[in-house]
């Protein structure tokens, strides 16, 4: 089959809130966001048909286009020409996390090993995972099955032992869940769908004790062997399930499937899918994170491996009292810049939670709630690193010389000297009113290293983009996986700039590093800076010539001391020097002190209206 | 998007309230079309399945597992009492025999000779559901339960904690800006429900406990102190299960907030009536906010809605400010500027300019304001 060119391309994601509708068409500068549009889900009573929301942000794309798409509740496709104008759109695609999204659990022989795989599936095909069972979990069988009927998931994952070896512990997890007897979360008409994905010997007993009572599909085994996770059959057969049981069940999902010219995937699946790509592409390690109301999710790619997390209850609405509660009052109180009393912030973030729809209107509101947020950050992302790990139970082989250093199984892939870009997205950090503010809340809760680019999502069209970029039809895939990468560095990422942050135990009144900047309009600049400093130097995103010399003490990448000349990106905020320390990065102590350095960064980085002009 | 503000949580003089009454697993409903309930009346009931206990006989009796079936006693189906022999080893020759006996009555519903586990499922636990309100059974949903109609007048709250209850109402203070103290809370009120003003302390709610108060309703309350009495830190707004002897529903919010004139007005007004409580809430998709409902005599003629809600927001509406700096007030909408406005924080909002009570004019991003629905 030939390969089609795409002239147009509709996408929605729909959330469990908001429906997004963007259309992209190939224009003079290659593909192009070219309008976008909005409106209300409406999954739920009293329209309980996805479709109606979908409609509506489509007829808002086609008002602020003037492209006719619709006919009636018909989505013209393909693309045809109408008096000298385009009407219809070649393609259209969708994601979804409405309803909850993929709510599911997974089970696993050991926790450390076998749950961790079938939970590291999961999470990438963009599922909750609501709880990992495990035959040494520390919970007896009569609350293993208290919990299962609890929890009542979409779906479960059940894995288990490597293929040929014991059976009996796999066979036992399964048993479990037959006296469970689970009911699927939405209706009772159907049998819950589980797949299993352990020992392959053990298949034909997983059959004889689920077969009957639930709606059993047996996929390889998720951990074929100790020494390597086989995830992406898993993957598939969720996303498949996914389409087939879960969506189909819900308000008018049935027909949204029939009008995609591909599979419906889970929202936060289609972003990881693109993150995985642009790491892919261009060889680097990538941080993305995604902070909403309920949750947040964090996405890396570090030493070509994908990890997701999603912090169930680190949100900035309908969870913010449970980022107070795990962060503790001290930890958010630090980053607020004024005087407030311990019970007043609390009750201020608690009427948020009662209200999670609410905006802050005062500077005060909007510097608490971005005081949360670098708090939700930093604990998802320390969720995060202690997930990103590499396979546990596997023996390496040991030489002397690293029999030093602490390597082994099961350490944390992230390393944030080698991270390479940072991408931020979700309404408190795609919408700060200052892009500066976006770039700072991210600087503190993540702790760069070295030489990070860091960027926003413009308008979160990551899911559109990532289900785009996924498109499975050999006649348009090339042509809607170009459009996706070109929208993406085009129209959906704001480049913030780059984070250049020295690591190691600075020296008070001794410069921590010096650099000697060309910038892009052939300017130069030479500056000093002192430890407990954080400045900014606006550049475009465009090459700024640069050579770092950190002090002998401190590290940039290449070694302690050791010079960097490298190619420097600016950005809407620009370059940002931060020698506040890394590896500790701490704030002051005395109450005074710290509400002084708040204010002073704040100025450095202007990053809100007081700052100005001071 | 057109609507974006929050609709508000009803205060309603007399409206007519449907209340599903539903079981968690199909059973039986126990009343019929038409009849009239009390709030004790039980509408239906069930048997939730018993609680399992597994018992790895191969382990126990140092067999293999396919060696399980046929030392069993029992086969699957059959019932079995606490301490009655469910399994026996072949010993040998006879002699040094071990046996296992079931931990629990119930029912054997497994015996796997894979892995030597067998399944007991202990008796059926029996759930009943009552009307909650006076009223008449409007549906019956066969084997799921009923809706109960009537008459009543509806308050909603923002926030609650405990489950449903009810009891008379007892205003314990003169105005909706007043605190209710501990000392206004006296052993004779045991059962009742307390209204009071715009701030109960924790002292004061425990001393409710102690005194068997069935509930408490306030203005507000701080969100620090819930934690002594959840005996943890809530993280998101989902309540209702929690096992506490007094309920307590927040009408305003967290911190030290007036009681709404109208919820207040309208509590005053029923002093010593007959109130159901739930402190339920969720915060969610689905929202489930926190009520007290007062029946009414059936004949009572409803009210006429003064705001048609469903129309959303227009000039002249009576809204709520439910966010700093301006929390808790309450104004007449002006006017609705259709183009965004920078605020103090730069964020850029479609607003509202409010007329407050007090004369003072002022612009308020919609989506912190909430409509009031009265009547």
């Amino acid at each position: 089959m030939s390969e089609i060119t795409l002239k147009s391309i509709l996408a929605t994601d729909c959330g469990s809130t908001t429906t997004k509708a963007i259309l992209i068409e190939m224009t003079d500068e290659g593909y192009r966001l070219t309008a976008r549009g909005e409106a209300p889900t409406t999954v739920e009573a009293p329209f309980e048909d996805v479709t109606r929301g979908v409609l509506n942000a489509v007829r808002e794309v086609e008002e602020l286009s003037g492209r006719l798409i619709l006919d009636g509740d018909t989505i013209l496709r393909p693309e045809k020409d109408s008096a000298g104008k385009p009407k219809g759109v070649d393609v259209y695609v969708s994601t979804s996390s409405a309803g909850g999204g993929l709510q599911m659990m997974v089970a696993g022989v050991v926790k450390s090993m076998t749950g961790e795989s079938a939970q590291r599936a999961a999470l990438g095909a963009g599922s909750i995972v609501m709880d990992v069972l495990a035959s040494n979990d520390g919970r007896l069988p009569h609350q293993k099955i208290e919990r299962i009927r609890q929890l009542r998931p979409d779906m479960i994952l059940l894995s288990g032992g490597i293929d040929g070896g014991t059976i009996s512990h796999v066979v036992e997890l399964a048993e479990i869940l037959k006296a469970a007897k689970p009911k699927p979360r939405l209706g009772s008409s159907y049998k819950l769908p589980v797949i299993y994905a352990g020992n392959n010997k053990a298949q034909d007993n997983i059959r004889e004790t689920l077969g009957d009572i639930t709606d059993l599909t047996v996929v390889e085994n998720i951990r074929p062997v100790l020494e390597r996770e086989n995830l992406t059959p898993s993957r598939d057969k969720i996303h498949d399930l996914f389409m087939e049981h879960v969506m189909a069940q819900a308000p008018g999902y049935k027909k949204l499937m029939t009008w995609t010219d591909a599979p419906i995937m889970p929202t936060p699946g289609a972003v990881g899918a693109l993150i995985e790509m642009i790491a892919k592409r261009d060889n680097i390690s990538v941080v993305g994170v995604d902070i909403g109301g309920a949750t947040t999710d964090v996405f890396s790619v570090f030493k070509k491996t994908f990890n997701r997390t999603v912090s169930a209850n680190l949100g900035m609405s309908y969870s913010i009292t449970n980022v107070l509660a795990e962060a503790t009052i001290e930890n958010v109180i630090r980053w607020v810049s004024f005087d407030i009393d311990e019970k007043e912030l609390a009750n201020r973030i608690a009427n948020k939670m009662i209200r999670p729809t609410t905006i802050p209107q005062s500077l005060e509101e909007l510097k608490i709630e971005q005081a949360l947020a670098r708090e939700a950050l930093r604990l998802s992302f320390i969720q995060h690193k202690s997930f990103a790990v590499s396979l546990k139970g596997i023996q390496t082989e040991r030489t002397i010389s690293d029999a030093f250093e602490q390597s082994g199984s099961g350490e944390t892939l992230v390393d944030m000297m080698e991270l390479d870009l940072l991408v931020g997205s979700g309404g408190v950090l795609s919408h700060a009113p200052r892009r500066s503010q976006s770039a700072k809340m991210m600087i503190d809760a993540f702790l760069p290293e070295g030489i990070t680019q860091l960027a926003v999502d413009s308008i979160f069209m990551m899911p559109q983009l990532g289900v785009l970029a996924n498109v499975d039809k050999p006649d348009i895939r090339e042509s809607a996986e170009k459009a996706a990468l070109e929208v993406f560095e085009k129209d959906c990422l704001i480049r913030l700039g780059t984070c250049i942050a020295p690591v190691g135990k600075m020296k008070a009144g001794k410069p921590a590093l010096v650099a000697k900047l060309t910038l892009p309009d052939g300017a130069t600049v030479e500056k000093e800076y002192l430890p407990g400093t954080l400045e900014v130097i606006e550049a475009p995103h465009e090459i700024t010539k640069a050579e770092l010399i950190p002090d002998k003490h401190l590290d940039l990448g290449k070694g302690k001391g050791t010079p960097i000349e490298m190619d420097l990106y600016g950005g809407v905020v620009g370059l940002i020097f931060d020698t506040r320390g890394r590896q500790p990065f701490s704030l002051p102590e005395n109450h005074d002190e710290r509400i002084k350095k708040l204010n002073q960064w704040s100025t450095a980085m202007n990053e809100y209206p007081e700052s100005e002009g001071e | 998007m057109a609507h974006a503000y929050t609709p508000g949580l009803k205060v309603l003089h007399a409206t007519t309230i449907r209340k599903p009454r539903i079981l968690p697993l199909k059973g039986k409903v126990t009343v019929e079309k038409g009849v009239e309930v009390k709030p004790e009346s039980i509408v239906c009931s069930t048997n939730l399945p018993g609680n399992v206990q597994m018992v790895n006989v191969a382990n126990l009796l140092n067999v293999e597992a396919s060696e399980v079936p046929e030392m069993m006693k029992k086969s699957a189906g059959d019932t079995i009492k606490q301490g009655e022999m469910l399994a026996e080893s072949a010993g040998i020759f006879g002699l040094f025999k071990s046996k296992v006996d079931s931990p629990t009555d119930g029912t054997i519903e497994q015996i796997s000779s894979t892995t030597g586990q067998v399944v007991i499922r202990e008796a059926p636990i029996p759930v009943e559901v009552d009307a909650y309100i006076s009223g008449v059974v409007r549906e019956v949903l066969p084997e799921e339960g009923v809706i109960i109609e009537s008459k009543a007048a509806l308050i909603q709250g923002i926030f609650g904690i405990g489950g449903e209850t009810r009891g008379e109402l007892k205003l314990l203070v003169s105005d909706r800006k007043e605190e209710l103290k501990p000392d206004d809370i006296k052993p004779e009120y045991k059962g009742k429900i307390l209204v009071g003003g715009n701030y109960v302390s924790l002292e004061a709610y425990r001393k409710a406990v102690s005194l068997g108060i069935a509930g408490i309703v306030t203005g507000g309350f701080d969100y620090n102190q819930l934690k002594e009495i959840l005996g943890y830190t809530l993280g998101v707004a989902i309540t209702g299960s929690e096992d506490l002897a007094t309920t307590m529903v927040v009408t305003e919010g967290f911190g030290k907030v007036n009681m709404a004139r109208r919820t207040f007005e309208l509590l005053k007004s029923h002093d010593g009536h007959f109130a159901s409580l739930n402190g339920a809430t969720q915060i969610r998709a689905g929202v489930i906010r926190p009520e007290i409902v007062i029946t009414l005599p059936a004949e009572t003629a409803e009210s006429e809605k003064q705001h048609d809600m469903s129309a959303g927001m227009g000039e002249d509406s009576l809204v709520r400010v439910i966010r700093a700096p301006y929390f808790g007030k309450l104004g007449h909408v002006k006017e609705l500027p259709p183009e965004l406005q920078k605020m103090e924080s730069e964020t850029m909002v479609r607003v509202a300019v409010i007329e407050f009570e007090n004369g003072d004019v002022k612009t308020v991003p919609r989506a912190n304001l909430e409509m009031v629905e009265t009547d």
